[in-house]
């Protein structure tokens, strides 16, 4: 009788409905790939149009030469300096103080409400557009301190630019490190400061330079701070000390860009793929410590 | 270790802690001090423009011998390459994020999301080079011949693959924390997958997609670059996209190059057009925060 009572219209339309469930349930999935195809092939499109149109000027020269107005003979050795100088002073001051606050955050203050309000102006910090850290370096650091349009006014701009995002991984390597390590510390009655230094630091350091280095990578990529505080210069000299003017790799390649010849879109391309070989060299090395990281844990 | 005293140890003990606690308000400090920065550079500027002018002014021509102080311009630049970006990397970063969160198996997840997230890392000159050299004239021009060489478009559309990973990131690390219950419950009354992802598992982490919007929202109205190179230096209130326009960050950029001396109005103007950039992006940002604190509540 079962039967007979499906044989009616109802049947029909049952059926199809379930043939649109099996048809949409198999298309679903293809469509969300689309949008993992679209990112991928955007980054491939870019990196193979990149160095198609650069590796043709690939000299040693760009290297090592000063900027000239003529594209066959401009480098960007000034822009290399520059930005090693102002990156690694940037580094030097970001991966201690994010190191600092991370563990007085995760260690010593718990819940309290003003630990609550530090991770809340943490994560501000991390809102605020990288323009508008280049204005207030130009109006604090640069006139208001008189650092003038220094590399130290530039490293200093760059570390507090980077300063929430390293102090993220740095809470969150401490958050990987295990309690109960811990509390046996404390209960052979160690201090905060012991069980910091000797258990949770030793641990959570290789995942901390991973965001230290993460850190340094952004910072490298970063032209709109420093073109407010630097401008945009010539420089035909390596930087002397920390108050020397600078300029950086990606605001060589910006001035490079902005020039209509076809000659500079090509050192532009080659320029790029030396920041874009720099980067990828930071960020295996970063791959490589988390992954060394991970091994130390599980090793106790 | 055992021979130093216990008051000794305790004293080195309150020492770092206290060296830490300093470290750790150096953010905060940061914080303070670009608004003050800001704000008080702002109020010379306002003493030579009404804020009235600054709010409602249709021209912007501050470089110009004939100055206005009209905002407008610079801010429909701004929400409108801001909204083409959202408008890209919304339905293409959530499309990836269910992919990745629902689809991929755990060793295609671990290969694609870093690739995903590699977009974000990409310094954003690069994006602008892109933009200017090969989007719009090899690929935008064939679709709208009457395209500029600088637009708005295809600054939009940079500015949406650099959020991209911003969407798809945060929204399959939302789809990921539904509870597994769900699921299960709405397999066992005989969905099939598709139903459970479009219907269980979208609604209930809608907060955190919601959420991923707004904070790429703010992050693309902040970008530079991309705008600076590909977007052109034109302030001029208009609505056609395949125009050049110059959004805020993009003015700060040129004023920049140029030069600006300090203590005049153009030097001035960076830091009122800094401060209203940095108020909306804030507003946008703790929207965003809130819209999770809110909504995550329910499960």
């Amino acid at each position: 009788m079962g039967d007979q009572v499906l044989k009616g219209e109802g049947d029909v339309s049952l059926k199809r409905a379930a043939t649109r469930r099996k048809v949409l349930d198999g298309l679903v999935p293809v469509i969300a790939s689309i949008g993992v195809f679209v990112a991928i092939a955007f980054l491939v499109s870019l990196l193979l149009y990149v160095v198609v149109t650069g590796a043709g000027r690939l000299t040693p020269t760009l290297i090592t030469d000063y900027p000239s107005a003529n594209p066959r003979e401009a480098g960007m050795r000034s822009a290399i300096l520059g930005s090693v100088f102002t990156v690694g002073l940037a580094g030097l001051i970001c991966i201690p103080l994010s190191i600092a606050t991370a563990v007085y955050l995760n260690e010593y203050a718990g819940n309290k409400w003003w630990s609550q309000v530090l991770r809340y102006n943490i994560a501000n910090l991390a809102g605020v557009p990288s323009i508008v850290f280049g204005v207030v370096g130009l109006g604090f650091l640069v006139y208001g301190l008189g650092l003038g349009r220094s590399i130290i006014a530039g490293a200093f701009t760059l570390a507090i630019l980077t300063l929430p995002y390293v102090t993220v991984v740095c809470v969150e390597a401490l958050r990987a490190v295990p309690d109960d390590q811990r509390l046996g510390a404390y209960a052979l009655g160690a201090t905060t400061f012991e069980v910091v230094r000797y258990i949770v630091l030793p641990r959570a350091m290789p995942m901390m330079l991973t965001g230290g280095i993460l850190g340094i990578s952004r910072a490298l990529g970063e032209a709109a701070p420093i073109l407010v505080i630097s401008g945009l210069l010539f420089i035909r000299e390596d930087p002397t000390s920390l108050l020397s003017e600078f300029t950086v790799i990606p605001l060589q390649l910006y001035s490079w860009i902005s020039r209509p010849q076809v000659a500079f879109q090509q050192l532009a391309a080659a320029g790029i793929i030396v920041l874009l070989a720099i980067l990828l060299a930071l960020n295996s090395l970063a791959i490589y410590l988390r992954q060394r990281f991970y091994r130390r844990l599980e090793a106790g | 270790m055992a021979s130093k005293s216990i008051y000794r140890r305790r004293l080195i003990n309150r020492i770092v802690q206290s060296a830490f606690l300093f470290a750790s308000l150096v953010s905060t400090a940061a914080l303070v001090v670009i608004f003050f920065t800001l704000t008080a550079e702002s109020m010379s500027f306002f003493t030579n423009v009404s804020v009235i002018e600054f709010l409602t002014g249709t021209k912007w021509t501050v470089l110009f011998a004939d100055k206005h102080f009209g905002i407008l311009p610079l801010l429909n630049a701004t929400l409108i390459t801001s909204a083409i970006a959202v408008a890209f990397a919304t339905p293409v970063g959530l499309a990836a994020a269910i992919y990745m969160s629902e689809y991929a198996g755990k060793r295609a997840r671990n290969l694609i999301k870093p690739v995903v997230e590699t977009l974000s890392g990409i310094p954003t000159v690069v994006y602008g080079y892109f933009a200017l050299y090969f989007v719009t004239p090899q690929v935008l021009r064939g679709l709208i011949p009457d395209l500029g060489i600088h637009n708005a478009l295809a600054v939009g559309l940079m500015i949406g693959v650099l959020i991209l990973p911003i969407v798809a990131s945060l929204s399959d690390d939302a789809m990921r924390s539904v509870p597994e219950d769900l699921r299960l419950a709405a397999y066992s009354l005989g969905a099939r997958k598709y139903q459970v992802v479009l219907k269980v598992i979208v609604p209930a982490a809608l907060s955190g997609i919601v959420a991923s919007v707004i904070l790429a929202f703010a992050r693309a109205m902040g970008e530079t670059m991309i705008a600076a190179i590909a977007g052109g230096f034109r302030p001029i209130l208009s609505f056609d996209v395949r125009e050049a326009m110059q959004t805020m960050p993009s003015y700060i950029a040129q004023v920049a190059t140029g030069d600006a001396p300090h203590g005049t109005i153009e030097y001035q103007s960076l830091f009122a057009v800094g401060l209203f950039l940095l108020l909306i992006t804030a507003a946008l940002n703790f929207i965003g925060i809130r819209v999770v604190r809110r909504w995550e509540i329910r499960y």
